[in-house]
């Protein structure tokens, strides 16, 4: 589980994050929707690390992510895999080599069990004949199946995915839903995942945590967010006209 | 204020680059790999100016020399001199910089804005350490056989153009190159190239890794590191000149 807890966070005196809280449950699929430039990626990154927040608090199943030093934080970044909006995957590397990255700097496995782990996290996200290749030679939604693999192929406790579905056709999107939902639930994963893409929220949303101008306006269950009252959700949703022909 | 700030940040950044170092046998390979990215597929290059380059100088001397009261050999000699205290450390190094550094800025700002940086860090990795650190050692260990190899193809340069036009020939340009040498020259050659190999590689480490944008500012992060990494080795070279030849 993750709880965050009254995070603020700033760019040279603009406010992205306001007080943002939420708490993220373990096995299941909690997405972060806003419209873009909301906060969302930017929650995420706090979350992780790669942003200091200004003030408030992070913690990963009870262990403080912002008090620790950066040895510990290191250690609890070994249990979580993210997927980047555009993939980021390493282009030097074959989709092998990205794979098996993660599994070579946790000095862990031999060899042979690192190329048997790949070759499951590959099959799991039903790419085969593809490691040799290069992402540059692989479509989009390929190359972000790949950098799914990538996240899970250290058994993440966590997986952070910023807009998986961006840049991809419905069909592959719903493949790549599928694909995440099945992971977090096989695993037991706390899966972050930010998204505006109301198909997704419909598909696979357990917990949705609504964002404004970096202030958390809704937080909630799918069933609830079909007849929240909320009124800056409603207008978000309304926006969607394929949401509210439904 | 922006001056002192950048200093800062680069001071920090070295800090993180040397601190925090994965384990040996991550930068073993990588640092091979470096030698050869960095410094053999320089050698055609380097080699290419030298000769010309010792030529040039050679029929430079020799155009200043027309007092026959002067010695021919003396065309070797300051030939020499010119090559092993000037040219090859620091023009070489400067051919470097442009050369390998825009390579390093360029090569680390464009996985800076693909979030493969971030990707690293959210791995557990030190990114700085991990990108920087091997090119740091390869340009150490190479750059001076680099320079080693500059020196004798800039003296055969010198030797060609003397012979062929028949200002200096063979056995006096051999006579000058042997007369009064000096072995501390040598050294203080190489303690400026693996000053400079420091700065090419730190400098323009820096401006790729805090790179923000897109592929316009990766072009101007490689731009900066370039032009700041000459005026450090002007400037160095006169300071190193100071200090060990007074």
């Amino acid at each position: 589980m993750i709880r965050v807890i009254d995070i603020n966070k700033s760019f040279s005196e603009k406010l992205v994050l306001d007080k943002f809280s939420a708490n993220f449950e373990a096995g299941k699929i909690n997405l972060i929707i806003g419209r873009s430039g909301s906060g969302k990626t930017i929650a995420i990154k706090c979350m992780l690390g790669l942003h200091e927040v200004d003030s408030g608090s992070i913690f990963f199943n009870d262990r403080d992510f912002i008090s620790i030093n950066e040895n510990q934080k290191r250690l609890i970044r070994k249990e979580i895999g993210m997927v980047f909006q555009g993939g980021a995957l390493f282009d030097s590397m074959t989709v092998e080599d990205n794979v098996m990255f993660p599994l070579k700097m946790s000095e862990k496995m031999t060899s042979k069990e690192m190329k048997k782990r790949s070759d499951f996290c590959l099959q799991r996200v039903d790419l085969v004949n593809v490691h040799s290749l290069y992402p540059s030679e692989l479509s989009g939604g390929m190359q972000k199946r790949v950098a799914i693999a990538r996240a899970i192929a250290l058994n993440p406790k966590y997986l952070f995915c910023d807009e998986p579905n961006s840049g991809l056709d419905p069909t592959t999107a719903t493949v790549i839903d599928t694909l995440l939902k099945e992971i977090t639930y096989e695993n037991n994963i706390t899966t972050v995942i930010n998204t505006h893409d109301m198909n997704s929220v419909m598909d696979i949303g357990d917990n949705i945590v609504f964002i404004k101008s970096g202030e958390k306006k809704w937080e909630g269950t799918k069933k609830s967010f079909l007849i929240t009252n909320n009124k800056d959700l409603n207008e978000f949703k309304s926006s969607s006209k394929l949401f509210t022909s439904i | 204020m922006e001056f002192l700030s950048t200093i800062g940040r680069y001071v920090l950044f070295l800090r993180k680059v040397f601190t925090r170092l994965e384990n040996r046998w991550v930068y073993f390979p990588k640092i091979i790999h470096e030698i050869h990215v960095l410094g053999m597929s320089s050698i055609g290059f380097v080699a290419f100016i030298s000769v010309f380059v010792g030529a040039v100088v050679t029929l430079q001397v020799a155009y200043n020399m027309e007092n026959p009261l002067l010695p021919t050999y003396l065309i070797g000699l300051a030939s020499r001199d010119s090559i092993i205290l000037e040219f090859s450390p620091t023009m070489i190094s400067l051919v470097l910089a442009g050369k390998i550094g825009s390579h390093i800025a360029s090569s680390i700002g464009t996985m800076r804005v693909t979030e493969q940086i971030d990707a690293l860090e959210v791995m557990g990795i030190n990114s700085a350490s991990y990108l920087v650190f091997p090119k740091v050692c390869a340009a150490i260990i190479i750059n001076p056989f680099l320079i080693i190899l500059s020196i004798a193809l800039g003296i055969v340069g010198g030797w060609l153009a003397g012979n062929f036009t028949g200002l200096c020939p063979t056995e006096e340009f051999l006579l000058g190159i042997q007369y009064e040498f000096i072995p501390f020259n040598m050294a203080y050659a190489l303690i400026k190239t693996v000053i400079f190999a420091f700065i090419i590689t730190t400098v323009c480490a820096f401006y790729g890794y805090n790179t923000k944008g897109g592929a316009l500012e990766v072009g101007q992060a490689s731009t900066q590191g370039v032009v700041y990494t000459s005026i450090l080795i002007i400037i160095c070279n006169y300071f190193i000149t100071h200090l060990l030849l007074n």
